[in-house]
């Protein structure tokens, strides 16, 4: 079977939680339950700049929205990201979007 | 080509729509809703809408929490105890009605008219529509409640129409339904974001991540704020200023500008009114004098400039500082003067002027029905004679203390829409809650029993929300579209419109002449020659957006070339102003508190204080009892830097008193690097769904930082210092 994978350019993730909300509605999770969680890095001076990021981890809850992708719809979390930095899919396809810094990729479960 | 506007996929029947309110909101996202057995199951993005091209924010996508809320209000319901007592009784609409009706006659038959004041807060759709009433009534006291919008959006709104002739906004390419990619859009070569974080709040008719898209098309980003936000961590230059300092600076950014003969001269030549004034004004504000009133490098504030006025295309997306300082007017077209110093204006890219989409003011502005009030029902507005002349509106805090005092005449009834001030925007809470205790009867139109409506309402009409009624869009200049009932209404709920209808009808049959709320979307559309029933089926209609306009002579009602002012040019001196005797040039005013203009007062509280961060999830006062977005946000939120909670034994996560000579309140602190030192930033809109409405009405007095803001607007009746105040911070003892 081949490995998925969650691919974040969080360059631009801005920490909204659209992804968390759009994952518990798909998934009929509980409001303390979710397939992602949006993290945080700084606010910290790294020299004359600021470094202040979001970025998003897949939790084991994570279904992948098979049944949506199955329909040709984008997973829940990639259609709503207000932002468009969230994709998932086979990893080697994700391998190749690894081309700028603050990019980030994950194996799924 | 789109779908129509329903169909069925997978056992569902969806609906297409767009998520104009309510819940508050100020955007217009098309939605998709999944229906089984005409019931809500999900709702999600449309892919094929230009607005949100398929995206929703955390609010939308937590809907179902609001729609099928148990706290829901299902029916009209009728104070049965003493106010406060949270005593309550279903009624009908007709009761309802027939209760309102008797009560209102009764006190204009006694009073007049006049002795009525209705009031609009911001989120729900009301703005454009809620004013036909009062004015059918024959009473002008019509306004944004408490605060609302006069000290947010419409300072800005109105230095803009007085010296551009229309709202602008940063071109993300939002009027063209292909967006980014259509041949006449380029993206800004720099935006300044001044004081808002637009990816969290979502500004009136602005999408953040639009400007998060030009970003990654190119856009560079300077970012003026004293905290840092998520944009300064991604800017070229971040200036992190003293709040209340925001005209200060744009103007000293201006006199850099200008002595370094960087503006755009042919513009200036062409296109602008009073640039010499306005030039000799500018003087007053040299960089050393600016960098020492902002608490920021002189040098830094000319790399600023010179960014900025070198740009082939620039814009700045400005935010709240310029409305919630007290001479929120001049903070306004301080920076509205740098849009036209530049040239930056109806370009691709740069700052452009929104119209109301096919003439149908009322998903817009207010003063709809102005017209039906006599000239003697006029002079009883209330407020300052340039408020009154610039708008039709009264003035908020002339009427709030007229319901104190009875001068000069008093206010006996209150109808709110939309409207929760003791919990959110009312500065001055204790204030709001004795003023709107003053009065005989208040009649409050929303989707929960609010703070306000249990300590205050003695009869609640419950509202729907976007799922349930039909619409229009609005607060935006790109297109028209149609809200499109999706679900049979919660309990007997109606939208806001509905309810206007029904009680003007009881009053003035003939400024109502609809009997629904789509007849009257019916008859607005058809002044303008657009079919309701054809937007419907299409969706979305766009503009037929050009840039330069003004170039054109598409701008002016007489199809002449230049801007709809008074001037026909760009005014750099606003003109109306000068006739009302008012400095017609923008200049800087200490906060009426601050370091600097009450020294004493800042021995005793040695930090300055800046409210109404807002953060992705909550709108104003609302989403508190929504579950999923409560997880997010479970706490109001003081930040402060952690240098200075140490220096205070403060640690994160510690419940703190937040206090000055006004009041105080108590947060939970945050510690961080990412704010000025001077300075803590307070969460508005706190109150606690969770504690018995009993327990001082679900608690709202506990954490709200309007206990510490004064209700003293500017000299010209806009404007409140929200943003720049001063407190002292000291952790919560045990049982407090």
């Amino acid at each position: 079977m081949a490995q998925y994978g969650l691919f974040v350019n969080y360059k631009f993730c801005t920490g909204c939680h659209a992804c968390e909300i759009a994952c518990q509605q798909e998934n009929n999770y509980d409001p303390e339950t979710c397939g992602l969680e949006v993290r945080k890095i700084g606010p910290f001076p790294v020299g004359e700049k600021w470094q202040f990021d979001y970025f998003v981890s897949p939790t084991d809850y994570c279904t992948r929205c098979t049944e949506r992708v199955e329909k040709g719809k984008l997973p829940s979390c990639v259609q709503h990201c207000q932002t468009g930095v969230i994709e998932i899919g086979p990893i080697e396809e994700l391998k190749k979007k690894l081309t700028d810094d603050k990019m980030l990729l994950f194996t799924l479960r | 080509m789109a779908k129509p506007w329903t169909w069925e996929e997978d056992g569902y029947t969806i609906i297409r729509s767009h998520a104009r309110t309510g819940p508050g909101c100020h955007n217009n996202c098309g939605v998709l809703m999944y229906l089984k057995d005409g019931k809500l199951e999900k709702i999600e993005g449309d892919p094929d809408n230009p607005y949100n091209q398929g995206r929703l924010c955390s609010r939308c996508l937590a809907y179902k929490e609001v729609l099928y809320n148990p706290e829901r209000l299902k029916s009209p319901m009728l104070r049965v105890g003493e106010r406060g007592e949270n005593k309550w009784k279903p009624i009908s609409w007709d009761e309802a009605y027939d209760f309102i009706e008797e009560k209102w006659r009764k006190i204009m038959d006694e009073y007049g008219p006049k002795a009525l004041a209705f009031f609009q807060g911001t989120g729900r759709d009301v703005n454009g529509y809620t004013c036909r009433l009062p004015f059918a009534l024959g009473s002008g006291n019509y306004t944004c409640g408490f605060l609302s919008g006069m000290a947010c959006y419409a300072p800005r709104q109105l230095a803009l129409a007085l010296g551009v002739g229309n709202p602008t906004v940063v071109d993300s390419s939002q009027f063209f339904p292909d967006r980014f990619d259509n041949p006449n859009y380029k993206v800004p070569e720099y935006m300044i974001i001044w004081g808002t974080n637009p990816e969290n709040s979502n500004p009136d008719g602005n999408l953040g991540y639009w400007i998060v898209e030009v970003m990654k098309r190119g856009t560079k980003v300077i970012t003026i704020d004293p905290r840092v936000t998520w944009w300064a961590g991604r800017s070229e230059h971040f200036l992190q200023i003293r709040p209340g300092t925001d005209a200060a600076l744009a103007l000293g950014l201006a006199n850099i500008i200008i002595q370094e003969g960087l503006y755009d001269k042919e513009f200036v030549d062409k296109w602008g009114y009073g640039f010499e004034d306005y030039a000799e004004r500018c003087k007053e504000y040299p960089v050393e004098k600016v960098a020492e009133i902002c608490g920021v490098d002189a040098d830094d504030i000319i790399a600023v400039a010179r960014a900025y006025a070198n740009a082939e295309r620039a814009c700045i997306h400005s935010g709240l500082p310029f409305d919630q300082i007290q001479e929120g007017l001049h903070a306004s077209i301080a920076v509205r003067n740098l849009f036209g110093l530049t040239g930056d204006i109806e370009k691709p890219g740069t700052q452009v002027i929104g119209k109301y989409p096919f003439g149908i003011t009322q998903t817009w502005r207010s003063g709809w029905g102005f017209d039906l009030l006599s000239d003697e029902q006029k002079a009883t507005r209330l407020g300052n004679p340039v408020f009154l002349g610039l708008t039709a509106m009264s003035e908020p805090t002339a009427i709030t203390n007229a319901m104190l005092t009875g001068e000069p005449h008093p206010i006996k009834g209150v109808f709110m829409q939309t409207n929760n001030p003791i919990a959110c925007m009312g500065a001055d809470a204790d204030k709001v809650y004795k003023a709107l205790s003053n009065t005989e009867l208040n009649v409050i139109v929303d989707l929960f029993m609010s703070p306000t409506a249990v300590a205050v309402g003695d009869i609640v009409l419950p509202a729907s929300t976007f799922g349930e009624r039909h619409g229009l869009v609005g607060h935006q200049p790109y297109f028209l579209g149609p809200l499109t009932q999706a679900v049979d209404p919660v309990g007997d709920t109606k939208s806001d419109q509905q309810i206007l209808i029904d009680l003007g009808r009881r009053f003035n049959k003939e400024a109502y002449p609809w009997e629904t709320d789509v007849e009257m979307y019916e008859s607005l559309t058809a002044e303008q020659g657009i079919d309701y029933h054809d937007l419907k089926n299409q969706n979305w209609k766009y503009t037929d957006f050009e840039y330069n306009r003004h170039e054109k002579g598409l701008l002016r009602p007489d199809g002449e070339p230049g801007f709809d002012t008074a001037s026909g040019l760009f005014e750099f001196t606003t003109s109306v102003l000068e006739m009302y005797g008012v400095d017609p040039l923008p200049f800087y005013k200490e906060p009426p508190e601050s370091p600097v203009s009450t020294p004493e007062l800042y021995e005793k509280y040695p930090l300055v204080l800046t409210t109404g961060t807002r953060v992705p999830g909550l709108f104003h006062s609302e989403h508190r009892n929504v579950p999923s977005l409560r997880r997010v946000h479970s706490d109001p939120i003081t930040e402060i830097h952690t240098d200075v909670a140490k220096e205070h034994g403060i640690k994160d996560g510690d419940w703190i008193w937040i206090e000055n000579h006004l009041g105080k309140c108590k947060q939970k602190a945050k510690l961080t690097n990412g704010i000025r030192r001077d300075v803590v930033s307070s969460a508005h809109g706190w109150w606690f769904p969770e504690k018995d409405a009993l327990d001082g009405f679900h608690g709202v007095f506990e954490s709200n930082i309007n206990n510490l803001i004064g209700d003293n607007p500017g000299s010209t009746g806009f404007g409140n210092s929200y943003k720049a105040s001063l407190c002292k911070i000291y952790k919560v003892e045990g049982g407090e």
